[in-house]
């Protein structure tokens, strides 16, 4: 017999340069849909303080697939173990409908607006117009029923599509998946610290939302956030108050497949440093502001933990950026905390929503300071808006050139291992080669 | 009239950014005046995060600043087309407005589209030049920015 012929159009070793048609070919673009998106990875939904009342929901995306994540009702017993967050389809189980049109509310239970298919928050079908006939008179004169479900339709077996769910210090999770592996497993041992340092035992409190659509493909997103060696460079901010450079004490994390990771480091004084800001145009030497209220940056006692990779030390890292594979982005820039979630919309677009939040704890100071540094990030910060940018324009780049291009990620080499500092692409070819194992390419 | 002094003031405005005239932006508000960049969903619901938020003539110094010399960003021109304003209320000094507006995007060598869509909700303060804004939060109907927002509304 043949050996069965290699299907894989990488032609390079490893995962340090990635072809272009990574980024543009539609019909990879679906696959990774079904392999990544629908197949065994858990994706973000939302917050559960988004949804704090029995009926509250909001819709979202597992992928390109609209998901409302509500809250249901639990009886007493079940509370320790059951939280009551569902996520279901939105997507009529009779003729396909997307039913759920408000993007938050409350409901007693869901309708399609098109036959009246009622379903109960969990998702089961509760019930449906004339299911069993319409009572008439024959032309026998006899009473008898016109129409209904056939003999034997199962309620049970036509409800809308139900996620498994799993929820994480109120960080809401769904997949479509019946073999992946339980939450906390999957993001694995070397991540959990770092949500756990954010979110363990704090509730949160809700600061809003900012929604951009971003022309570039999705994997592009989390490539930037794995990237430490664009930030002191590409950000004037980073570079020139320290927020986030070179010279600092940082760390690169993933966990043992190399889909997620924790960029994590600590700000220093800024200003110049020949070792990082010699010849660095984004670095702007005299750079004041005219009011700092913006950079009234206030530790947090929250931010010191024990060192999870050196017992009996502790660390207080001002910056932790974490990737969880494939569409969520945590971040913590000094006071600054949101979530990021990438919704892709075809091979060359997605929308990347930012949730912001505080803690309920925190005072109104730290509310208002939480808001001020906002304004570093999102569609229009003075970091984050040219994050989008240069992203598009490498989509542009990989269209205009085609199948033979690929681009090089090769600072710190070609391996995939952690560093104890940022001068790396480590992060990005540890993704590309779990994406290889992954769509088989 | 005070609705011509405020429609002339939203001209005067949206023309010293649609001519890029970035560093007359801070004139139009009052010393310590806020300017506010507001999703729609984010100002019905009460929540405070906003895309862009100021609280002096100093802060949109900064970011006049921010947007000529360190937010790389792919260049275009913005066209305001403010509606006209009402004038809601009155007091003391004190004068309330809103206005609907649409800014259009152009980025070189491309079309034009519809950027960002909303209302300015407004309070002016009387000065002996003419009137300031002492708030200006533009809430937009628009679901998504399209890629970044650099310039201000």
């Amino acid at each position: 017999m043949n050996a069965p012929q290699a299907l894989s159009r990488w032609a390079g070793p490893g995962s340090s340069r990635v072809p272009f048609w990574a980024y543009t070919d539609p019909a990879l673009y679906q696959r990774e849909l079904e392999k990544i998106f629908y197949g065994e990875h858990w994706c973000y939904v939302g917050l559960e303080v988004e949804i704090p009342k029995v009926g509250d929901y909001r819709l979202s995306h597992v992928g390109e697939r609209q998901v409302i994540m509500v809250r249901d009702r639990v009886a007493p017993r079940e509370r320790d173990t059951d939280p009551g967050i569902r996520v279901v389809e939105n997507r009529c189980a009779h003729r396909g409908v997307r039913f759920c049109q408000q993007q938050h509310g409350n409901a007693r239970s869901f309708v399609c607006p098109y036959h009246q298919w009622t379903y109960k928050l969990n998702g089961e079908l509760a019930g449906l117009p004339f299911k069993d006939g319409v009572p008439a008179t024959g032309e026998d004169g006899q009473p008898c029923v016109n129409g209904g479900m056939p003999e034997g339709f199962d309620l049970k077996q036509h409800g809308l599509t139900r996620l498994r769910v799993e929820v994480l210090h109120g960080l809401v999770f769904a997949t479509f998946s019946d073999t992946v592996e339980p939450l906390r497993d999957y993001l694995g041992a070397e991540v959990m610290p770092w949500l756990d340092r954010i979110f363990q035992g704090r509730q949160l409190q809700l600061l809003g939302y900012n929604r951009q659509r971003i022309p570039g493909n999705w994997k592009l997103m989390m490539e930037n956030i794995k990237d430490p060696y664009h930030p002191g460079l590409l950000h004037t901010w980073f570079v020139t108050f320290g927020l986030w450079r070179a010279d600092q004490k940082s760390r690169m994390v993933m966990d043992a497949k190399g889909r997620h990771a924790v960029m994590i480091s600590r700000r220093n004084e800024g200003g110049e440093n020949r070792t990082v800001t010699q010849g660095v145009t984004s670095f702007k030497a005299g750079m004041q502001l005219n009011d700092a209220r913006i950079l009234d940056v206030v530790p947090e006692p929250w931010w010191t933990v024990p060192d999870p990779s050196r017992p009996g030390e502790s660390i207080t890292p001002t910056v932790t950026m974490i990737t969880l594979f494939p569409s969520l982005i945590v971040q913590q820039q000094v006071n600054s905390l949101s979530t990021r979630h990438i919704v892709p919309r075809g091979e060359g677009e997605f929308d990347f929503v930012w949730t912001h939040f505080g803690f309920t704890e925190d005072t109104p100071e730290m509310t208002r300071r939480r808001l001020r540094q906002a304004n570093l990030f999102g569609p229009a910060g003075f970091v984050s808006a040219d994050d989008g940018e240069v992203i598009e324009l490498s989509q542009d780049g990989f269209r205009q050139w085609g199948q033979g291009g690929e681009t090089l990620c090769e600072l710190g080499g070609t391996g995939t291992e952690m560093t104890e500092h940022m001068v790396t692409e480590t992060l990005i070819r540890s993704m590309y080669a779990y994406w290889r194992q992954v769509m088989g390419e | 009239m005070l609705q011509l002094a405020v429609d002339r003031f939203n001209a005067d405005y949206g023309a010293a950014l649609d001519e890029r005239r970035f560093e007359d932006w801070p004139g139009f508000f009052a010393e310590d005046g806020c300017y506010k960049v507001q999703a729609r969903e984010n100002f019905d619901r009460g929540l405070p995060l906003a895309l862009l938020a100021f609280e002096s003539q100093g802060m949109m110094k900064d970011r006049v600043y921010g947007i000529t010399q360190t937010i790389y960003h792919a260049p275009y021109y913005t066209r305001h087309v403010v509606g006209p304003a009402r004038v809601l209320g009155e007091q003391g000094d004190r004068v309330m407005a809103q206005a609907s507006y649409a800014v259009f995007r152009t980025r070189p060598g491309d079309t034009s589209e519809v950027y960002n869509v909303g209302r300015y909700i407004d309070e002016f303060v009387r000065a002996p030049d003419g009137l300031k804004l002492a708030s200006r939060t533009c809430v937009y109907d628009s679901e998504m920015v399209l890629n970044s927002l650099i310039y201000p509304i």
